[in-house]
């Protein structure tokens, strides 16, 4: 039995390792694996490992925000996210080698349901306050679109920062437009579309060029 | 009591050291065996001189005031100094010029990434050579400094800076639309590349295929043949400069340790033709890079080909125990 750090670090010759998103994700990721011929019963059934033997590949499972400092380092020589995490990322240097289509949502601006207080604060402070889980694509979107936002980093539901006065407006992902809903709030601008992507180690990318591309167009998206 | 050093900076004790200098050591050996003098510069300059080089500076991590009131900039690497060195102490002197480093840098990384803020280089400057000459003896010195840091496994890929914006050219792509696709590339967001390459109007189908098929281009020579397929004046032109150099390589022996890669983008704002990553297989992060640069001497007021390349010292010693840690493993 070989012990998981030979399995994981980066080795010429072994199988490649793909880094998958747990969360939003995990289910069209494992129903992607499946088209291409790779068995996620043993990913689907084990929720508590980590670490995965499937046929050439060796899958390590984390959470999305994580896979691109994992693909980053070598740890993982490709890695699947979304394009929300890469664009909150934006300074690590990784390739971006495929637009997978499946998990879109939109990364939007909301505020309460007819309430003016984005604008005036705008107009009347200079500034609008926001609270988000993704602050610099945030203080981005106000930066290329001339505003100023004073931006508050909140880790939970950032719903309730509208709700309870911590901000007037938020800016994040949304999928259905549901929890907007039932909070009262409503998209007030789309800053980008968001789906989950293909990403590859810089290194990985030129030393494993073969592999890494096969993979790709296995992956790739039928009809595109 | 815990005296902190600043963000990016790090005390280094004998154990570390000693290897440290043992790798110099080699390094120093392997650029001196092939004709390349060390040279030294101050480690803070004026801004305004290395800004000369490379607008960039404008925006170096650590600038200050001296006791004049003259603003100084600590150097981010020892490019832009040797050519500031060339054009003025050696001005009279005949080219053309072989000179190595081994020297410490600085920049604004994100230290929590494993980078260092300040960290050491060891490259060589050939000054006065043109290509393709000239580029393949500098990747012929480099390949014998990975050699004599023991990293045998380690590549070079080697790539043009000039191609995908003469192939833009070309195909009549201007502005803002050219400066967005250039930094697609730059940034390997491939498939943001895509999608303002789309964007473009009127591009045929075929010269939409040869801007999409070329960042995935990289291999042995065959790549150069399968580029020329894609057709277009550009492509044939970077393709025949690489052809040369390759050629050269051969006839050196150390073309088997590089790999042609046509998706190369170095964001350094001063290459022209040639650019170089260096990769070992027991590393995520690149180990260095280099390239031709034959407009930046002439910044500074002398007109001369240059080439070269620098290494990151301190990942060439993880890359050396990586190495053995995995020879140990297998043995």
């Amino acid at each position: 039995m070989p012990r998981v750090v030979d399995l994981t670090r980066a080795r010429e010759g072994g199988p490649l390792k793909l880094a998958l998103p747990r969360g939003a994700l995990w289910g069209e990721t494992l129903d992607t694996l499946d088209r291409i011929g790779v068995d996620t019963a043993e990913l689907r059934s084990d929720s508590r490992s980590l670490v995965f033997q499937s046929g050439d590949l060796t899958l390590v499972t984390m959470r999305p925000s994580d896979v691109p400092t994992y693909v980053e380092a070598g740890a993982a020589d490709l890695g699947i996210t979304g394009k929300d995490v890469l664009l909150e990322q934006r300074d690590r240097i990784v390739y971006e080698v495929l637009d997978l289509h499946y998990g879109a949502c939109r990364m939007v601006l909301a505020g309460r349901d007819g309430d003016t207080a984005l604008d005036e604060d705008e107009r009347r402070l200079g500034a609008m306050r926001i609270a988000t889980k993704y602050p610099r694509i945030a203080e981005r979107h106000f930066e290329e679109t001339g505003r100023r936002a004073e931006v508050i980093e909140v880790k939970g539901s950032v719903e309730l920062a509208p709700l309870s006065g911590l901000a007037d407006g938020i800016v994040d992902l949304v999928a259905t437009g549901r929890t907007l809903d039932e909070n009262g709030l409503e998209v007030r601008e789309e800053i980008a579309t968001c789906t989950a992507r293909l990403i590859a180690n810089r290194v990985s990318h030129k030393l494993r060029a073969e592999e890494v591309d096969d993979l790709v167009e296995r992956l790739r998206p039928e009809g595109r | 009591m815990i005296h902190p050093t600043p963000p990016g900076t790090r005390d280094i004790l004998p154990e570390e050291m000693r290897e440290l200098r043992a790798l110099e050591a080699a390094l120093r050996a392997a650029f001196e065996e092939r004709g390349y003098g060390e040279v030294a510069t101050p480690t803070i300059e004026y801004a305004d001189v290395l800004r000369q080089g490379d607008e960039r500076y404008a925006n170096a991590a650590y600038r200050f005031f001296d006791e004049r009131g003259d603003l100084l900039a600590m150097r981010s690497d020892m490019t832009i100094p040797i050519a500031r060195l060339v054009a003025t102490r050696l001005q009279d002197a005949e080219p053309p010029f072989r000179l190595s480093y081994i020297a410490n840098a600085f920049r604004a990384v994100n230290p929590q990434r494993g980078q260092m803020r300040e960290f050491t280089q060891a490259g060589v400057e050939l000054i006065g050579a043109p290509a393709p000459e000239g580029t393949a003896e500098v990747i012929e010195v480099l390949s014998a400094a990975l050699d004599a840091a023991g990293l045998t496994r380690a590549v070079v890929g080697l790539g043009d800076a000039d191609l995908y914006s003469q192939l833009l050219a070309e195909l009549g792509v201007e502005g803002e639309r050219r400066d967005l696709i250039l930094d697609r590339l730059a940034t390997h967001d491939l498939v943001g590349l895509e999608l303002a390459v789309d964007e473009v109007e009127g591009l045929d189908a075929e010269s939409r295929a040869t801007l999409l098929a070329l960042p995935a281009m990289r291999g042995g020579p065959e790549v150069l043949d399968h580029a020329t397929e894609l057709g277009g004046e550009a492509v044939a032109r970077a393709s025949q400069r690489l052809r040369a150099t390759h050629e050269s390589l051969v006839e050196r022996g150390v073309a088997d340790r590089v790999r042609l890669d046509l998706g190369l983008l170095r964001d350094l704002g001063y290459y022209t033709g040639a650019i170089l990553e260096v990769y070992d297989p027991a590393l995520g992060h690149i180990l260095g890079g280099g390239g031709r640069y034959d407009s930046l001497i002439g910044r500074f007021g002398r007109e001369l080909p240059a080439a070269g390349f620098a290494l990151y010292v301190e990942r060439l010693h993880v890359a050396q125990s990586e190495e053995e840690r995995q020879e140990g493993g297998e043995a």
